[in-house]
């Protein structure tokens, strides 16, 4: 057993095999809908690092695009968050997804033509939902904005993409699993889930009352603590031993955690005075209290794989994603120490808790994403990495604006909760005092947007080389008959 | 043994715990609950809102107010909020049971609103602050609300002022020849904002001491929207 769970990520391929297939085969089938889901994504995260900025800016400087009614910040906000999650986070997901699935089941991806079409599906969904938040069509529930016209179209797409990845995985000759699998497939079946089960609760036939609390918050934590904590922590678990060429310390560790991230990751993180029965806030903090151990678990095993391990040439690619590992455990300790009730009294309705899902999506989601897209794309193309100095400017520039936004407002939120447990302070000096950490929040927005193109100029660069490249071998063969 | 269909199971149904407890059962509890009707009073609680509030709810949730107003009250001795003024009690079930969606917020970045009807703020200073919220905020010191030109209308004065032409302060003042009207949709919204009343006796919150006025006040009745049908304001610029 434990030879087996020691496995090399790339998982050799056993004897039983018939027909072996090599890495190149395996990524080549990937190419097309790989990159047009990594594309999409940098676009989108291009697109809602653009509205970031403007909702930075709006929020200390409120005349700034004011009287359009589109770009008014009630409206950008979600267009902005929601973006991020279905637009970024979403395809790069089902990017590395279908990648990985293939090059630990030893498999190729078939029929990649039925992925183009979902990602297109996709695409056009998000579109229209973002289109429909701005012209102020959004549903009104906290991370499912989307108008009821653009979720269909959605759902269609997701379920083409869940069954394609579910087959590829069916379609595995590299029958033992590897800690990563379990979390990308249990990913895959969750969102399905969660996004049927809250758009029936919210939208088709709407719950009465604060249960659409309960609906939202229970969507929002699963999505965001469970649903992309997974699909990151998997990736962290693939890139890292693979990265530093060594085994992964622990299976089981990995394991915990995912069993740990499963069972505690999906409370809700309720305040601790929503307007609900006790026993549901109650239930919610100390249920997701304990979300602390699987986080913990996370930590351990990276910091063991990593253990003693030093290169003579720093990879940029695992600094993005130690990163990320680290952006995790901060976000996941944010929500925990938000419940705790003496501490939820000042941290609740602040800047402290938004923050918190910027660590989550930016740093821990999009460094880890980042990271393998980085990877990835140039082994699905078959092109030369991008320079490691290219990569390392990247990832440089957004994790120096994660951090600044990041630790401007968990501390402007402080600052902000303090003073609004004060009664003594008048509301608007409560505003007047976030207003230094919003214009440092505004330089963070600033340095990731620039992050956001730096990824798409790199990955049409790749793209063009490899488009080149294709054009040169067909000349080549031409010449040659 | 084939434990894959096994594992499966195990994983869907521990991922399930959490909408057993979050979803499931606070909808068992509270997915019937109906209007109830005070013994004292008679009356029930809580009622529909007016049309125009209902609109109103709608032009709310449209421009995301609720991203930065949350509509929650803490119980007396937590937070600030009743040292703020925010409500008489801490809101409960009860006061969101017709609300769709139900928008009670995550966020701070401007005043908690869950009672913000009882606060006789008035028509034309909701309008004004919806307006141009720099106009209302104390002592000129800066807010960081945005404002909505696009509720009103801006329309060249005919033979006299119009009646529900906002007021405005001098420094904020339209060009001369021009008035500030309220859209029907800024009506709706101040309607809905002064339906906003979380302040009725329950008997599930004993301890509060009813106000004379309750009854009255927690009817939710329509807000008279011409009360600022008042006299045209002098300070309103007429052509010279």
């Amino acid at each position: 057993m434990s030879s087996s769970t020691q496995q090399s990520c790339d998982g050799s391929p056993t004897a039983a095999n018939s027909e072996l297939l090599s890495s190149k085969e395996i990524d080549a089938s990937c190419r097309f809908p790989v990159f047009v889901f990594f594309i999409s994504a940098a676009i989108w995260f291009l697109v809602s690092s653009v509205l970031g900025l403007i909702v930075s800016i709006k929020l200390h400087s409120p005349n700034f695009l004011a009287g359009c009614e589109w770009l008014t910040y009630g409206r950008i906000r979600p267009a902005q968050l929601d973006a991020m999650v279905y637009g970024f986070a979403a395809q790069a997901a089902f990017g590395v997804t279908l990648w990985l699935f293939c090059r630990l089941g030893r498999t190729r991806l078939f029929a990649p033509g039925v992925l183009l079409l979902a990602a297109k599906l996709w695409n056009i969904g998000i579109a229209i939902g973002t289109a429909g938040i701005l012209a102020g069509h959004s549903t009104g529930f906290e991370w499912l904005e989307y108008p009821r016209y653009a979720s269909p179209i959605l759902f269609v797409a997701y379920a083409l993409i869940g069954i394609w990845a579910v087959l590829t995985f069916h379609a595995r000759r590299q029958q033992q699993l590897f800690p990563t699998q379990w979390y990308l497939l249990a990913a895959l079946f969750w969102f399905a889930w969660i996004y049927t089960a809250a758009n029936m609760l919210l939208i088709c036939a709407p719950v009465r009352g604060v249960v659409q609390i309960c609906v939202t918050a229970w969507y929002a934590s699963n999505l965001l603590n469970v649903w992309l904590s997974a699909i990151g922590v998997g990736v962290i678990f693939y890139f890292i031993p693979k990265l530093t060429n060594r085994p992964l310390h622990s299976y089981y560790l990995a394991l915990f955690a995912f069993w740990g991230i499963a069972l505690f990751g999906g409370w809700g993180f309720l305040n601790v005075n929503a307007p609900l029965p006790s026993w549901i806030p109650s239930l919610s903090a100390v249920l997701g209290t304990i979300m602390i151990l699987p986080v913990i678990c996370v930590a351990l095993n990276v910091r063991g794989t990593m253990a003693g391990y030093k290169s003579a040439v720093p990879s940029p690619i695992l600094n993005l994603i130690r990163f990320g590992a680290f952006s995790f455990v901060v976000a996941q300790l944010m929500n925990v120490v938000a419940v705790i009730r003496p501490l939820n009294e000042i941290l609740a309705f602040t800047y402290f808790t938004s923050t918190q899902t910027h660590w989550l999506l930016l740093g821990f989601f999009a460094s880890v994403m980042f990271g393998a897209i980085y990877y990835i794309a140039p082994l699905i193309l078959n092109v030369d990495p991008p320079a490691a100095k290219k990569i390392r400017l990247h990832s440089m520039v957004l994790i120096a604006g994660v951090i600044i936004y990041g630790v401007a407002l968990s501390i402007g939120g402080i600052v902000q909760g303090i003073n609004l447990n004060n009664s003594q302070v008048a509301f608007i000096d409560v505003v007047k005092g976030t207003f230094p950490f919003l214009h440092a929040s505004t330089i963070g927005s600033l340095l990731i947007l620039i992050a956001g193109l730096m990824l798409l100029l790199n990955l049409l660069s790749l793209g063009c080389r490899a488009g080149c490249g294709c054009f040169k071998n067909s000349k080549k063969s031409e010449v040659r008959s | 043994m084939n434990y894959g269909p096994l594992i499966f199971l195990g994983i869907f149904f521990t991922m399930s715990l959490s909408w057993l407890g979050l979803v499931l059962g606070p909808n068992l509890q509270l997915g019937k609950q109906a209007p109830e009707q005070n013994e004292k009073t008679g009356a029930l609680y809580p009622q529909t809102r007016s049309g125009l509030a209902q609109q109103g709810a709608q032009i709310y949730r449209e421009n995301g107010c609720f991203y930065c107003h949350s509509q929650q009250v803490g119980p007396k001795g937590f937070s600030s909020d009743f040292e703020r003024g925010w409500g008489e009690r801490r809101t409960v079930a009860a006061d969101y049971l017709f609300d769709q969606p139900v928008m009670a917020g995550s966020q701070r970045i401007g005043p908690d609103l869950a009672n913000v009807g009882l606060r006789q703020l008035g028509d034309n200073f909701l309008l004004l602050h919806i307006y141009n919220s720099q106009i209302t905020a104390p002592d000129g010191k800066k807010s960081n609300m945005p404002s909505y030109p696009y509720l009103f209308e801006k329309r060249k004065i005919g033979r006299a002022v119009s009646v529900d032409a906002l007021k405005l302060p001098e420094k904020f003042a339209s060009e001369p020849g021009y008035e500030i009207v309220p859209r029907q949709e800024a009506r709706a919204l101040v309607a809905y904002l002064r339906s906003l009343k979380a302040n009725a006796p329950l008997f599930e919150l004993p301890s509060l001491t009813p106000s004379t006025n309750v009854v009255e006040e927690t009817t939710n009745a329509p807000a008279a929207t011409d009360t600022n049908a008042a006299q045209p304001s002098a300070t309103n610029s007429t052509p010279k």
